[in-house]
């Protein structure tokens, strides 16, 4: 339910970001949050190109939803958000060509990233462009929130750097820090995301699950 | 109409393929030309960082990276089975892509059983010569293998005698990152300027060793290992022994030894 | 023969879809509460993927590689159409999933009701793409792709079975509130996959 004082508009978008969060309460996206999250570019141009997509997508199905028939409405979601990924890609490879090469197969895998198409067939399909455009952006934010978040952790304690800067100089550079290569490595990722999902059911006590 | 209707459900499914189809193909002709010239420019970075030209690391603006290597370097094209240089009946050096030619049935072979795990050897490699002064002062050959997870592709620099490392370079590697994926870490880069490629022989001899391998002087033909990475460690120096040996650019690198230089 | 025999078990173990790729984390987390529903998704999983994997196999290499259209008119040898592969692989999944469901529907009525639920989550199940795209990666041929189909499937199945083995004994632990169901499901994949770890980097 939206809080007293905001409208329903800023619902939409803010909801998702930490209570409603797609990755750690909807479980949705979550196998690119362990592959990108290595260091926080990849991380953030997966974000952004996530937003992108699910903000767009939401807007194009939800502005056509009137006229779409039920019988075939997955696989125009579908087409509709495999072309945008696929114009995602086509951008990132000239514009952000190495960053490009490292996130190889996963711009692709947007396509299958349930927090798209779990948006537009839950969200996009029964309410109207705008709210559809805000609802799409904002849980593509709070897995944009989460992904960050996730590449901070692992960058920071794997190599001591933050966006490729080194803040804690390693031992390798003649520093002191020791890296611990281990959060580099995606179980890390699985650790990293229990302990933020613990957090934020022990904030929010009604997200608990029995057994 | 009705919505549910055969007939409506197929022309909304043709409106929105041609929509999407308009986008796609719409965006990816505009974009082309842009993506070909940054594959290009990331090839020519990392040839010119192999040859120490750029430093490891060093931020260069496109153009800058352009001019430098349209100054400093000159792609040829060579026979892997003869080491002569040849001409190439439709494609300029500039334009040819080995790793397309190696995909290729009718341009490539298969490679004899290799530890590198290379499959298929191009009929025609594509290596860059540096030039100073209207000579060749470095020669560089690209090279590829199995790491752990995947193929490492990337160049090896060689100085004037044929033997001696200039600097060496991935530009393509798809390995643990922190571990393998240190591969593309400038300092232990910079281990390898100075060492011995191949032996007094011509036959390749570097390896990459565990521990620390000592400078150059005293240890020429052993490298740092990578720590915690001995698949990819393992995997550079079987690449190296396979496109430096006979099967890849022995006999080019053989050819140019017999003439007294590249 | 021992070259797919070995591609078979790199796809199984060493290159586990779920494990190692991390491929499919949605429903492997979300179906994993039971064995009995892990068991069926994971056979949706392998029927799917053998049957998507070598028909896009063909698609790509017949229709959209570049000069794969030689063979209609040498004009057409130029052509490249690698960009729509996400489009065709997507839609290849999407509906063989659905001829899917329907022939079950029709034909096994009781193979269709124990997958029934789970095979149209399987269009948007990432371990399918993600199949599709290593094969185009990895330039499979038509049979290394059959067999890196069945041992891909035959890895997710695997994996989520044994998650859900595991969840269904962590019934009997004290686990604390605010990890209890996602939260230790995933620590507990992530050691998982750490034993799994164990098997990259073996060359066969």
């Amino acid at each position: 339910m939206p809080a007293a004082g905001r409208t329903l508009a800023q619902a939409t978008l803010t909801d998702p970001l930490i209570r409603n969060n797609p990755i750690t309460l909807q479980m949705l996206g979550i196998c690119s949050a362990l592959a990108v999250t290595t260091r926080l570019d990849k991380a953030l141009v997966m974000a952004v190109s996530l937003t992108c997509v699910a903000g767009l997508a939401s807007l194009m199905v939800s502005l056509i939803r009137n006229a779409t028939p039920a019988a075939i409405r997955i696989i125009v979601q579908l087409a509709i958000v495999s072309s945008l990924v696929i114009v995602v890609d086509q951008v990132l490879k000239a514009y952000l060509y190495e960053i490009s090469l490292e996130l190889s197969v996963f711009v692709g895998l947007i396509i299958t990233n349930c927090i798209v198409l779990g948006r537009t067939e839950g969200f996009a399909m029964q309410n109207p462009p705008l709210l559809s455009f805000l609802d799409g952006v904002g849980n593509g934010l709070g897995y944009g929130l989460v992904l960050l978040a996730v590449g901070f952790v692992r960058e920071f304690i794997g190599t001591g750097k933050v966006f490729g800067y080194t803040v804690l100089p390693s031992v390798y550079e003649g520093g002191w820090y020791v890296p611990n290569s281990m959060f580099l490595l995606a179980p890390a990722a699985f650790f990293i995301i229990a302990a933020m999902i613990w957090l934020l059911r022990t904030w929010y006590p009604e997200q608990q699950e029995e057994g | 109409m009705q919505l549910d209707s055969p007939r409506y459900t197929l022309a909304f499914a043709a409106a929105v393929c041609v929509v999407c189809a308009l986008l796609v193909a719409g965006s990816s002709v505009l974009l082309r030309d842009r993506q070909q010239a940054n594959k290009l420019l990331y090839l020519q970075k990392n040839v010119l960082q192999a040859t120490g030209l750029v430093a490891p690391g060093e931020r260069l603006r496109d153009a800058e990276i352009v001019q430098l290597f349209d100054e400093n370097i000159r792609p040829r094209l060579v026979e892997l089975a003869t080491g002569e240089y040849v001409q190439h009946p439709e494609v300029a050096p500039e334009r040819y892509d080995q790793r397309r030619a190696r995909a290729d049935p009718a341009r490539s072979r298969p490679a004899p059983p290799n530890l590198a795990r290379v499959k298929r050897v191009p009929d025609v490699g594509l290596v860059y010569l540096v030039m100073r002064g209207g000579r060749a002062t470095q020669v560089v050959i690209p090279i590829e293998g199995l790491g752990l997870y995947g193929t490492l592709y990337g160049f090896i620099a060689l100085d004037r005698d044929l033997a001696t490392v200039r600097g060496i370079a991935f530009y393509e590697n798809r390995e643990t990152p922190g571990l393998g994926g240190e591969v593309d870490n400038p300092n232990w880069r910079a281990l390898w300027p100075g060492r011995k490629a191949l032996g007094e022989d011509g036959s390749p001899r570097i390896r990459l060793v565990k521990g620390v391998a000592g400078p150059p002087e005293k240890n020429p033909y052993q490298v740092d290992a990578l720590s915690g990475a001995t698949i990819t460690s393992n995997g550079v120096t079987r690449m190296l022994d396979f496109w430096l040996g006979e099967h890849g650019f022995g006999p080019y690198l053989a050819r140019l030894r017999a003439q007294g230089g590249p | 023969m021992e070259h797919y025999l070995n591609l078979a078990i790199k796809a199984i173990f060493i290159e586990n879809m779920a494990l190692a790729f991390f491929l499919g984390m949605c429903s492997f987390l979300a179906c994993s509460r039971k064995v009995e529903t892990a068991f069926g998704l994971g056979i949706a999983v392998v029927f799917v993927q053998t049957l998507t994997l070598p028909l896009n196999n063909l698609l790509l290499n017949h229709l959209l590689a570049e000069g794969a259209l030689g063979w209609i008119h040498p004009v057409l040898a130029g052509l490249d159409f690698t960009f729509l592969t996400f489009i065709v692989f997507i839609s290849t999944i999407a509906a063989a999933v659905q001829i899917v469901e329907m022939a079950l529907d029709r034909y096994f009525p009781a193979l269709y009701t124990s997958l029934g639920v789970f095979l149209p989550l399987i269009a948007v199940n990432c371990a399918i793409l993600g199949g599709s795209l290593f094969m185009q990666e990895r330039d499979y041929t038509f049979a290394e792709s059959v067999v890196f189909a069945i041992g891909s499937g035959t890895g997710f199945m695997l994996a989520i079975v044994a998650l859900a083995a595991i969840r269904e004994k962590m019934s009997y632990s004290n686990v604390p509130r605010g990890l209890r169901g996602l939260g230790i499901a995933f620590v507990a994949t992530g050691l998982m996959s750490i034993g799994f770890m164990m098997f990259a980097g073996i060359q066969l």
